[in-house]
């Protein structure tokens, strides 16, 4: 705890904003302990696969684009930090009449939770019951979230599409993006190290593999469609840093991944659509099969199928979109022609 | 269970959310608008159903996954939720109807196809939050409608690239609305141990006494009055109103906002019940003051835009402190003027942006500097949009002039000093805005046509929804059974419910 407050005023009182990422992924690993020291193993599995892992990647992409020191000292701002500090009295304040933590009385413990512990088993017949909670009980919540995801890809789509052509005009004379500091996060890779070369090829195919295993034990331990997917993704970016963009392109071009995030949200809201057509509600699982425990089965699997693969291509969309950008610059300068070509 | 009309609760969402990727993966101009209007009927067609059921036979249920709430997610219709399901369905078809000349002209055509995805979700979002009986799902809905509203109105940047300023100003202040209110159910769910907003509602007389209910409600008042745009925090939507895509604007100006005051009337009415919000909570104090300030103060800030739509986008700030003043008299005639006003404006305000996006269509532009003689280059447009501004006032016959005179009602009938101030104060706004609709007036009708300027009218596709909506108002002022009826019952309805 007092690591992660340490990290936090470390993250605001440094002007270098590499620096910043970096003690930001910290802080993020430090918040995934303390989710594992209150037995949320399935929240900070995701915390330390989006926030220390994805989220730094992102950011580092970012900074490659804009430079890594801050410009100007930021000036104090008096009315943020006032709110800040009044949202922390308010929620000290109500810890105050706040049930004692991990008492077994408390109304989080009486109320809707006993059912999930004692009748998950026989009703839904997956040993981890917070996917049995998560991809059933509360499915349609998990459905909602994939949409957000979803929601969040396309955003990042057009917005960050929408500017490609704008840059044209302007691009012809923005040389610096060209040499180092942009150069190796882009189209190029980082063509003179053998030793990421070689580690990273031998450790692609084991964070596949991982992830994999993430993805369809989630029944099982912690993981599933959430985590699985940021791993996923995160195997291919590592691949994409290493060696450059246009390879990892070769393995998901931009249409595929479109064509992903759309299809996960389509696996999911089908299976939904599919238990309807059967005679039940919207994700019923129980009317997938003669046996509704094979069929709350088979319903986890698939929705986790996919939230793992809408998870999946909207990481890489957001950040092809982001890391694709200097090289995009690059292009355009030297044959504008080519992203209208690319676009389709 | 197998009937189809039994699964609509889930359809109205369902359809719109499944259509969106599906729509992202096409190209061209026609087909995803073509899709999305469909897919916008449909959802429109089966609220209407919906509704028809509500009032037949009482609330409808609807158990996601087939488990029984609090353990699964409900979906809820009841009068208010079905009340807003066809209200934010309605309006979309119309400015669907509306958008295909104006879009293809503000937006480029390889990005159609994502943008009527994120169109959809933006629907899919509001349908969500209005039909859930789920604080948490409402959550996940928010953000589903809060991200593709970022997404849309960035997409204004292809004609001002300080939409996407806006978009971002919007983003941050609408984070820290989604968090505070997600703080809110988080300490609601510790001390109650459900999500299941029937379920809290029962819940909590136990334990309304207690600080972390106290902060709880804190958090999502507050969290909510920033979606809303409640003054002071508004500041996110005159940028992100003025700079969007003119089809967004009619969009969102209708609707989104109606959404966050859907949430805190189900929130102060339902969850924490009438005595809670305004006995424990003292709502009113803080409720009232904030309204009156709002409508006052935008009033007046919107007589000296330059900019119709930030002009309109000021309007609909103070017109939002008329639908709060409602809630915060925490009577059964104020709870029905906010019903009837979310109705009225949300016609009214479409009607309008509708006919500013034609004015943009022809003109390029929605400067009043650049709107000189408008009147007479778009004699329909104008027309349309002068009598949409009588609406905004209030003028009799008009959908105005029906809330304005619910929420008198309501205010003398709350009595006292404070009561018959009000209705003073009702009327200063009203002159306010005969102020500012007139400056649009004076530079469409009594300045010169610039040079060169030609007279043309927007494409009949444009002009026939922007009428319908200014047609729609007029129907509604006149013949209210629809909206002051539901209004009426629902406000019983929710009253006695608590």
């Amino acid at each position: 705890m007092l690591l992660l407050i340490a990290g936090a005023l470390a993250v605001l009182s440094v002007r270098n904003l590499f620096v910043a990422t970096m003690l930001l992924g910290i802080v993020s690993f430090t918040m995934a302990l303390i989710f594992i020291s209150l037995d949320a193993v399935d929240v900070a599995f995701t915390e330390a696969a989006v926030g220390a892992g994805i989220s730094t990647v992102l950011y580092i992409g970012t900074l490659a684009l804009v430079g890594s020191q801050e410009r100007e000292k930021s000036k104090f701002a008096p009315g943020p930090l006032a709110v800040c500090l009044a949202v922390g009295a308010v929620l000290y304040y109500a810890t105050y009449e706040m049930p004692r933590y991990g008492q077994p009385d408390n109304p989080v413990h009486t109320h809707v939770a006993p059912r999930y512990i004692e009748d998950s088993p026989t009703e839904i017949g997956v040993p981890n019951m917070v996917t049995s909670v998560l991809a059933s009980y509360r499915g349609y919540d998990t459905f909602g979230e994939t949409t957000v995801i979803f929601t969040a890809g396309i955003g990042v789509l057009l917005i960050l599409r929408q500017r490609r052509r704008r840059k044209k005009e302007v691009t012809t004379e923005d040389p610096p993006l060209r040499d180092g500091k942009g150069g190796s996060i882009s189209g190029l890779g980082s063509a003179h190290d053998l030793v990421p070369h070689v580690i990273s090829k031998l450790l692609v195919p084991f964070i596949f593999v991982f992830a994999l295993y993430v993805q369809f034990h989630g029944d099982y331990g912690p993981g599933g469609g959430f985590q699985a997917g940021v791993i996923f993704a995160a195997g291919i970016i590592l691949y994409a840093l290493v060696f450059g963009l246009d390879f990892a392109r070769a393995v998901v071009n931009e249409k595929a991944i479109l064509f992903l995030i759309s299809a996960g949200v389509l696996l999911y809201g089908g299976v939904g659509v599919v238990s309807m057509l059967l005679g039940g509600n919207f994700l019923d699982y129980n009317v997938l099969s003669s046996d509704p425990v094979a069929g709350q089965h088979l319903g986890i699997l698939l929705v986790e199928l996919g939230v793992g693969i809408t998870v999946t291509a909207a990481m890489l969309a957001i950040f092809y979109a982001f890391v694709g950008r200097p090289e995009l610059l690059i292009e355009t300068s030297t044959n504008a022609e080519q992203p209208g070509k690319e676009r389709n | 269970m197998t009937a189809l009309s039994s699964q609509f609760p889930i359809i109205v969402a369902i359809v719109p959310l499944l259509a969106a990727p599906i729509c992202a993966l096409f190209r061209g101009t026609t087909l995803p608008w073509a899709i999305t209007t469909i897919i916008s009927g449909i959802t429109f067609y089966v609220s209407i159903q919906l509704m028809i059921a509500v009032i037949q036979g009482g609330p409808i249920s609807y158990e996601l996954g087939g488990w029984a709430p609090p353990w699964g997610i409900e979906y809820v219709v009841d009068l208010l939720s079905g009340f807003m399901l066809i209200l934010i369905s309605a309006i979309s078809t119309g400015v669907l109807l509306f958008s295909r000349e104006s879009i293809t002209r503000e937006v480029p055509d390889h990005q159609l196809g994502l943008f009527f995805a994120a169109y959809l979700l933006a629907l899919t979002g509001m349908l969500g939050i209005c039909i859930t009986g789920d604080a948490f799902n409402v959550f996940v809905f928010l953000e589903i409608m809060s991200l593709s509203s970022y997404a849309l109105i960035a997409m204004g940047a292809n004609e001002d690239r300080r939409a996407l300023t806006a978009a971002f100003q919007y983003l941050i202040i609408g984070t820290v609305g989604a968090s505070f209110y997600l703080i809110g159910v988080g300490l609601i769910y510790m001390m109650t141990g459900t999500l299941n907003i029937a379920d809290i509602a029962a819940r909590f007389p136990e334990i309304e006494g207690a600080r972390p209910i106290l902060a709880a409600a804190g958090f999502i008042v507050i969290g909510l009055a920033i979606k809303l745009a409640l003054f002071p925090f508004h500041v996110w939507l005159p940028n992100s109103y003025t700079y969007a895509p003119s089809i967004i604007t009619a969009f969102f100006a209708g609707t989104a906002t109606k959404v966050g005051v859907y949430l805190l009337i189900r929130f102060i009415f339902t969850v924490f019940g009438v005595n809670y919000s305004f006995g424990g909570l003292e709502l009113t104090d803080i409720l009232l003051p904030l309204a009156v300030l709002g409508f006052l103060s935008m009033s007046v800030v919107a007589i000296y835009q330059t900019n119709i739509k930030r002009l309109l986008a000021y309007s609909s700030v103070a017109q939002l402190g008329y639908i709060i003043l409602g809630i915060a008299l925490a009577s059964e005639s104020g709870l029905m003027a906010t019903i009837v006003h979310i109705f009225n404006h949300a016609i009214v305000k479409s009607g309008l942006f509708l006919s500013v996006g034609c004015m943009f269509y022809v003109a390029g532009s929605v400067y009043l500097k650049d709107l000189h003689g408008i009147g007479r280059r778009m004699p329909v447009t104008t027309f349309g949009f002068v009598l949409g501004g009588l609406g905004l006032i209030g003028v009799p016959l008009t959908p105005g002039f029906i809330s304005k005179w619910y929420l008198v009602v309501a205010s003398i009938e709350h009595g006292g000093v404070i009561g018959y101030g009000l209705v003073a104060l009702l009327m200063v706004s009203s002159l306010l805005a005969v102020i500012y609709i007139w400056r649009v007036v004076e530079v469409a009708y009594f300045r010169d046509i610039p040079e060169g300027a030609e007279k043309k009218e927007a494409p009949l596709s444009m002009l026939v929804p922007t009428w319908l909506f200014i047609a729609a108002s007029f129907y509604f002022g006149i013949e209210t059974t629809f909206n002051v009826g539901i209004a009426k019952a629902t406000a019983a309805f929710l009253m006695g419910g608590s």
